[in-house]
């Protein structure tokens, strides 16, 4: 009797296991799937921010120009900051 | 009382025995062939057992990414299908094949060809086809076709970082550039496991992994995308306005010796192999030499200056413009009169640097230029570098020591020139360069004291002002330092007349530098060949956008350029 319940028991678990083996697989799978496209969303990203791509959309459709040397004003940060280290 | 008994019959007892020993002998038989099995075919039967429901299956393994400084992809590898056949269990009609042909691209005559070869049981019909197109042919539902995924790399950049990567071949081993010098760390290596696979073929359980799968490493250059964007881009511009044979251009971080960019023209594009051709495949940069000419002239001073020779306000007579060493002369291109140290690198005065030259000791001059690291690999691990030739002092005559003195009779690769021109930006240290992303700063080696690297500094600054070789190279909003080239090309060892190599170094800003552009044009050929005026507009271009996109304060004032007449320069040996 004993014997025969334990066969069955073993049986269950056996077939219990497989099961969620087979589920773990099918994650592995998504996962690798999902993997996958990660890939190709990450080739399609670096193709759209190609510096060429943006910068003819910048010039031609925004109208973005390089501001010239003497456009560029300079503002340095903290100058409180750099008084106070300075005294230190 | 009468009883219905059956009447006893008495059986011969022998029958009953035969029969039960018969039994007896039946069940010993079995059990002896049990007991067989079991016992001397065990290894033999479970193994053929398995084998009805184990399989061994392969584990992917993908190939690293390459990226940037900045994590940008620079190369990605992402699956591809294959489509193979099966000769033996295929069986296609004359419509499919049409509908093949076309799916494939391929004429029917060469599919059927493959379809019907013999002795074999498996042949690709096409590799590398789009998702897309693998996904029809495989709803074509055709007995004996089916798919394979395996990765193809993509390069999202193009050309414009194709000499730096390189690419792989349809096996996915790296052929050129860092796809090749890092192959051992980008690659994998595929696994495999024995699994039990049910009626339906999905797997069960897990039996035992045969082999890890190892998955390739990614990779981190010391690229920044956008600055080989520009530089790419620039000397595109540059090479079609010069109307040149090749051009390079080299970035260099002044401080951690990081390679930036690095571009050579021609190229190819790396997404199709048909543009692939030994030409365009030469990353000119890193292995082919030249003479450096002129830009090899602040070596000299340096020595002179280093041994206490000279300062940088030592008057030296050039007069009359030419100088006779041996039965050689060297020449200045105009007569420029007495100059000091100073002005001898601001105009590039070749009889000047020579008077220098032939004062120092063999010795000392070849020191400083093998320090510096001429004649030797810079070890960017780039596979195939060229090291330059740098001769022993010990065989110098003294016009080899005067024409070596502004980069003749030496030849260099242009990495090596921009590496080093480290020892001036980094106060007398040669930094080691670098493909790969420092995360720490390096030691450099000292070359030349701080006192030397301050001078040169301040004389190679010169040169990009007014009366100096190339005001061209001054940038809006900083101050800038470099060194004009201009040589005659080497031609079968003889210097061509009429074909020239134009180059300029330099840094910015001079007054902290962070930044060096080596810009190498080869045969310009639509009238101007000096460097002044054909690489040192690029490297102003590409220097200014770098600082730009580096956000790197100005350390001048917004309108410090000033225009003038370039003077012309020239490396002539006579």
């Amino acid at each position: 009797m004993i014997g025969i319940a334990c066969a069955l028991g073993i049986v269950t678990s056996q077939h219990m296991a497989r099961k969620l083996f087979m589920a773990l697989e099918n994650e592995k799978e998504t996962e690798r799937r999902l993997d996958v496209e990660w890939g190709r969303l990450q080739l399609e990203q670096s193709t759209l921010i190609m510096h060429g791509r943006i910068e003819r959309i910048a010039k031609e459709h925004l109208k973005m120009v390089v501001p010239a040397a003497t456009e560029i004003q300079i503002i340095s940060v903290g100058t409180k900051d750099n008084r106070r280290s300075n005294g230190n | 009382m009468i009883t219905n008994q059956p009447p006893q019959i008495k059986l011969s007892s022998w029958r009953s025995f035969l029969l039960f020993s018969l039994l007896i002998l039946g069940l010993i038989s079995l059990a002896g062939r049990a007991a067989y099995l079991q016992g001397m075919h065990h290894d033999f039967l479970q193994e053929k057992g398995e084998s009805r429901y184990s399989r061994v299956v392969e584990m992917n393994a993908d190939r690293g990414m390459i990226t940037d400084r900045n994590g940008q992809i620079l190369a990605i590898s992402s699956p591809i299908a294959s489509v193979h056949a099966d000769p033996k269990l295929i069986k296609v009609t004359p419509e499919q094949l049409k509908q093949l042909s076309k799916l494939l691209e391929a004429p029917s005559a060469v599919i059927e060809q493959r379809l019907n070869r013999e002795n074999t049981r498996f042949v690709y019909l096409k590799r590398q086809v789009i998702p897309e197109t693998a996904e029809k042919i495989m709803k074509m539902k055709i007995p004996g076709i089916d798919l394979t995924y395996e990765s193809k790399r993509y390069y999202p950049e193009g050309e414009h970082a194709a000499h730096v990567l390189g690419f792989t071949d349809i096996n996915d081993k790296g052929q050129e550039g860092v796809e090749r010098g890092w192959q051992e760390i980008l690659a994998g290596e595929l696994g495999s496991r024995r699994v039990i696979k049910d009626n339906k073929g999905r797997i069960v359980e897990d039996i035992e992994n045969i082999r890890l799968p190892k998955q390739g490493q990614d990779l981190i250059l010391s690229i920044d995308r956008r600055i080989q964007y520009r530089a790419h881009e620039e000397l595109k511009e540059a090479v079609k306005l010069n109307k040149a044979k090749a051009g390079s251009i080299v970035v260099l971080d002044a401080q951690t010796g990081e390679i930036l960019a690095l571009t050579n023209l021609p190229v190819y594009n790396p997404n199709n192999r048909a543009t692939i051709s030994n030409d365009k495949i030469r990353n000119r940069a890193l292995i082919d030499t030249f003479e450096p000419g002129s830009t090899l002239k602040p070596f000299t001073v340096a020595v002179a200056l280093e041994v206490g020779k000279v300062n940088s306000n030592t008057v030296m007579q050039t007069s009359p413009g030419l100088m006779h060493v041996g039965r050689k002369t060297i020449r200045d291109v105009n007569n420029k009169g007495e100059l000091t140290v100073a002005e001898i690198i601001q105009q590039s005065s070749n009889v000047g640097t020579a008077k220098i030259a032939l004062s120092l000791a063999p010795q000392s001059m070849w020191e400083m230029l093998n320090r510096s690291g001429f004649g030797a690999i810079t070890h960017s691990g780039f596979p195939g570098e060229a090291s330059g030739i740098l001769r022993s002092y010990n065989t110098w005559r003294p016009i080899e020591q005067a024409t070596m003195s502004y980069g003749h009779g030496i030849s260099t690769s242009l990495m090596q020139l921009a590496r080093a021109y480290t020892i001036f930006t980094s106060g007398g240290e040669l930094k080691p360069v670098s493909l790969l992303k420092r995360d720490m700063p390096v030691m450099g080696q000292r070359v030349i004291s701080r006192d030397t690297a301050m001078a040169m500094n301040y004389m190679l600054e010169l040169a990009t002002k007014p009366g100096g070789t190339a005001p061209l190279a001054q940038i809006n909003g900083y101050r800038v330092a470099g060194k004009t080239g201009t040589a005659h090309k080497l031609i079968d060892g003889q210097y061509a007349k009429k074909q020239y190599i134009s180059t300029f170094v330099g840094y910015a800003p001079a007054s902290n530098p962070r930044l060096i552009v080596a810009v190498m044009i080869d045969e310009p050929s639509a009238g101007k060949y000096f460097g002044g005026a054909v690489a040192a507009p690029v490297f102003s271009n590409v220097m200014s956008s770098a600082l730009h996109i580096l956000n790197i304060p100005p350390d001048a004032s917004a309108n410090n350029v000033i225009t003038f007449t370039a003077m012309p320069e020239m490396d002539d040996e006579g």
